[in-house]
């Protein structure tokens, strides 16, 4: 046990409010937390658990519309809820410092890297500029950056997200602080690049002796990182333990819920048998190029109907080009697109409306893909009208049973606009809405990847019911393994705008594989605490700062 | 740095296309207007035969597309013809009110757009306070009320009342560049009390438009001042609004003048221009149409350059 006198924070009942339809409304409900020097805290739980809210409290900060309503925050035997805003000032990027969930928009795109970096040093008057220059390079020698003496004077667009998240780490020790919060530092990230993140944090926060408190949604990651771990439900504490303990025995159903939520796995289904069987949709030997920058190079595969194929890759490796090309957003600059063994124009605008209405699909951001000032009932009608030609009595028939498929009341939800709705919610709208036009072929690109695991979950169970009831192809883009293990048939995995490998999922799954292939697998965080650790033995430390590049 | 020249280009013949097609646009509406010309020079008493004269010798019988090019050709060369009134050559008529114009924007700019944007980059940082609100009545009272009754306001009360100001700006060719500043003060002023308000708020906007940035928080977090995190941190990614803003205003200046002119008596070229309009005087409505059309496409174009060079994307490829 660590003796008391080590306490860094320590957190009491700390009750915070945000501001919304006129009211103050409780987003904390009395959170207790206590962290040691050193010690790294695993706060974890779905969007809306009040996980940023309690990381930046500790801070003393709340964001603008929230305030922190009660309770004691105690950073090394200051209480922060009762200290002057400049004395907390002084205190943030020296003492306590942030790493934001996304770096490419946290830092200004208008300074140098290193410009941002030595702004706390220089403005405490810990080093002058040249010194905290230096420092910042060696820093970024000891996260491992390319061109650690070059780096930090290129401007954040110049830098990839993976270094960039680096680099803000490097910033966020700049001052070597008492504590850093990490707020989802690796969730935008792919996977192969969150491993290089995950070894950098973790290395400096150990040579650095600094505490943190490490936020997240993803278990597996903060098995890795935390030595302990705090579950968080709607502003409450569910439980908190040890690592090895909570990931071994989770005493509340709620964890056990979180524990288990990777399990749904939908048996494979297989390629029809008969030799004369037609794809829905057969990509051939498709090139494309933005601009002269080509993106896909002689990319085929064949979806048959009733069948998932998962596309995955890192992000920039043609996933969602394809996607383009298939709908005719991007006309191919080679090869071609068969559906149901016809070939489809290049452009959506030479298309048929049936052609048009045989092909939908359902965005990754829900938010953005719903327009907020129109009905659901409209949202979803005009697809059935513009395809259907169904009006009135007809058109609200239609809506209705539309909806009872996603399972959402009709009489709830008719008249409601998106805003009104949750994350899943409005992923079950966008489905609507493809369904609606009575498609046979639905393009579903990272779907759930803006989605809480068990919401996921069920977005997940829904696409496969409506497969099973309306013999739908899908074709599902996606970057998480673990959804293609749960609802795939056929993989094809592509990097840097090319096929590596395509085959069914059972096989793909199991060794060997195409080298990038088994990158990928690898890369995939497990819930053993160790695994990191032996992954990187097993890749050697010198890999990891080349494991994107191969 | 290739590629912003490049771009640069582009807009420029961009613009001199527009300018092309806005001189096609000038030159014919001038000749839908209705009566003739040489029958507006001679007045009512001048027989046929002294009209076609005229129109002979004035060109006006030939056909409007050749004239048009004519016309175009001169322009091009600096010759927008001569004065029908006076006989002025155009170019000589126009050209020292021009600058007379060029000076008084000026003037007014270098007063009005450091102003606006430290007033804009002040009532960003003390948004929703008391001496925001005031900045923002005082400076909308001041963009709501017509030119001229802001012209009339300050002679009652700076140069009638108190006597600092002489109530005409008038110009003459021998006095002192300070002496010139001071008789010029009162038209400069109102027009900086039009156009600073637009500018001001643009700032503001483009400021508080950022504060719920991610990179914005990040500042915060690190302990940056207040002041600095608007002035640093803020200020370099609102510039492109914020400059756009300034080349309208600008523009503004130099072709929305003519009410002030008048009030002043100021011998400007919006007073060319009116004059010219009631005479009937077209060869120089058509210089002065073209050389403010001119005046816009300029300032638009400098606004776009100015907007690309404030974005580290583009200054700083990958």
């Amino acid at each position: 046990m660590v003796p008391k006198k080590d306490v860094l924070l320590q957190i009491k009942d700390l009750r915070i409010e945000g501001y919304s339809d006129e009211n103050w409304i409780e987003i904390v409900h009395g959170v207790d937390l206590t962290l040691h020097k050193g010690e790294v805290l695993g706060l974890i739980g779905e969007s809306g658990a009040g996980k940023s809210t309690i990381g930046l409290a500790a801070m003393g900060f709340a964001r603008d519309g929230c305030r922190i309503s009660g309770g004691s925050i105690e950073f090394d035997g200051m209480e922060l809820t009762t200290t002057p805003e400049s004395d907390l000032r002084a205190l943030r990027g020296s003492r306590i410092a942030y790493v934001a969930q996304s770096a490419a928009a946290s830092f200004n795109p208008a300074h140098r890297i290193i410009d941002q970096h030595t702004e706390a040093p220089i403005q405490y008057r810990i080093q002058k500029r040249v010194e905290a220059q230096e420092d910042a390079m060696e820093l970024y020698h000891r996260l491992r950056l390319p061109n650690p003496d070059e780096i930090g004077f290129r401007y954040p667009h110049q830098v990839s997200g993976g270094q960039l998240q680096r680099a803000m780490t490097a910033m966020a020790m700049a001052c070597r602080p008492d504590l850093i919060i990490f707020d989802e530092p690796t969730t935008a990230l792919d996977v192969t690049t969150q491993i290089e993140v995950l070894a950098a944090i973790r290395d400096i926060v150990d040579q650095f002796n600094t505490a943190a408190i490490y936020i997240t949604h993803d278990l597996a990651v903060v098995a890795q990182m935390a030595d302990t771990i705090k579950v968080l439900l709607k502003g409450e504490e569910v439980e908190e333990a040890p690592t090895e303990q909570m990931l071994d025995a989770p005493s509340e159903d709620y964890t056990k819920s979180l524990w288990a939520v990777r399990s749904f796995k939908r048996p494979q289904k297989e390629r029809p048998a008969a030799a004369d069987a037609v794809p829905i949709v057969s990509v051939k030997n498709v090139d494309a190029a933005y601009g002269k920058i080509q993106v896909l190079d002689d990319v085929s595969f064949d979806i048959y109907a009733g069948m998932t194929v998962a596309v995955v890759g890192e992000s920039g490796s043609g996933k969602s080009t394809t996607a383009r090309c298939i709908t005719g957003l991007l006309p191919p600059t080679k090869g071609e697109i068969l559906f149901n063994g016809e070939a489809l124009p290049p452009r959506y605008q030479d298309r048929s409306k049936d052609q048009l209405r045989q092909a939908q699909m359902i965005y990754q951001m829900a938010d953005t893909a719903l327009n907020p000032k129109i009905r659901i009932s409209e949202i979803i009608g005009r697809p059935a009208q513009f395809y259907g030609g169904l009006r009135g009595a007809e058109l609200k028939n239609r809506v209705d049973e539309l909806l009872d498929l996603i399972e959402l009341d009709p009489a709830k939800f008719y008249n409601r606009f998106p805003p009104e709705l949750s994350g899943g919610q409005k992923q079950r709208i966008g489905i609507a809405r493809a369904l609606a036009a009575e498609p046979t072929f639905i393009i579903c690109d990272e779907v759930t990847s803006a989605l809480d695991q068990l919401v996921a979950e069920g977005i997940l169970k829904l696409l496969d019911k409506l497969q099973q009831d309306l013999n739908l192809a899908y074709m599902f883009i996606t970057h998480d393994l673990a959804t293609v293990r749960s609802i795939a048939d056929e993989v094809v995995v592509m990097q840097r705008g090319k096929v590596v490998e395509q085959g069914p999922k059972e096989k793909m799954f199991t060794p060997p594989h195409h080298p990038y292939t088994d990158l990928l697998l690898s890369s995939v965080p497990e819930m053993d605490p160790n695994w990191l650790t032996t992954l990187l033995e097993e890749r050697g430390t010198d890999s990891i700062g080349e494991a994107a590049n191969v | 740095m290739g590629d912003i020249l490049q771009l640069v280009l582009k807009r420029l013949g961009l613009g001199v296309v527009t300018l092309l097609v806005i001189s096609i646009l000038i030159f014919f509406a001038v000749e839908l207007l209705p009566g003739d010309i040489a029958q507006a020079v001679l007045g009512q008493a001048a027989t046929p035969e002294t009209v076609a004269a005229l129109r002979e010798k004035m060109g006006l019988d030939q056909p409007a597309i050749l004239r048009y090019f004519q016309w175009l050709g001169g322009a091009l060369t600096g010759d927008f013809g001569v004065s029908l009134i006076s006989g002025e050559r155009v170019t000589e008529a126009i050209s020292g009110r021009f600058i007379n114009t060029l000076f008084l924007a000026c003037y007014a700019a270098v007063i009005a757009v450091p102003i606006s944007i430290i007033l804009g980059v002040i009532v960003a940082l003390l948004r929703n306070t008391l001496f925001d609100r005031v900045a923002n009545v005082v400076t909308l009272t001041s963009i709501s009320s017509p030119e001229f009754f802001l012209g009339y306001i300050l002679i009652l009360y700076l140069a009638v009342k108190t006597n600092y100001f002489p109530a005409i700006a008038s110009l003459s060719t021998d006095m002192s560049f300070g002496e010139l500043l001071h008789r010029t003060f009162l038209p400069a002023l109102t027009l900086v009390l039009v156009v600073t308000a637009h500018m001001m708020r643009m700032t503001r906007a483009a400021i508080i438009n950022l504060l719920a940035s991610p990179y914005i928080e990040m500042a915060r977090l690190k302990g940056v001042p207040p002041w600095k995190v608007i002035v640093k941190h803020a200020l370099p990614n609102a510039w492109a609004p914020i400059i756009n803003v300034v080349a309208l205003n600008l523009a503004y200046l130099i072709t929305g003048v003519v009410l002030v002119e008048v009030v002043f008596v100021y011998p400007g070229i919006g007073q060319l221009l009116v004059d010219a309009v009631s005479k009937r005087d077209f060869p120089i409505v058509q210089a002065c149409c073209l050389i403010f059309a001119a005046t816009f496409i300029l300032l638009n174009l400098a606004a776009d350059v100015g907007s690309i060079l404030t974005n580290p994307r583009l200054r700083h490829p990958k």
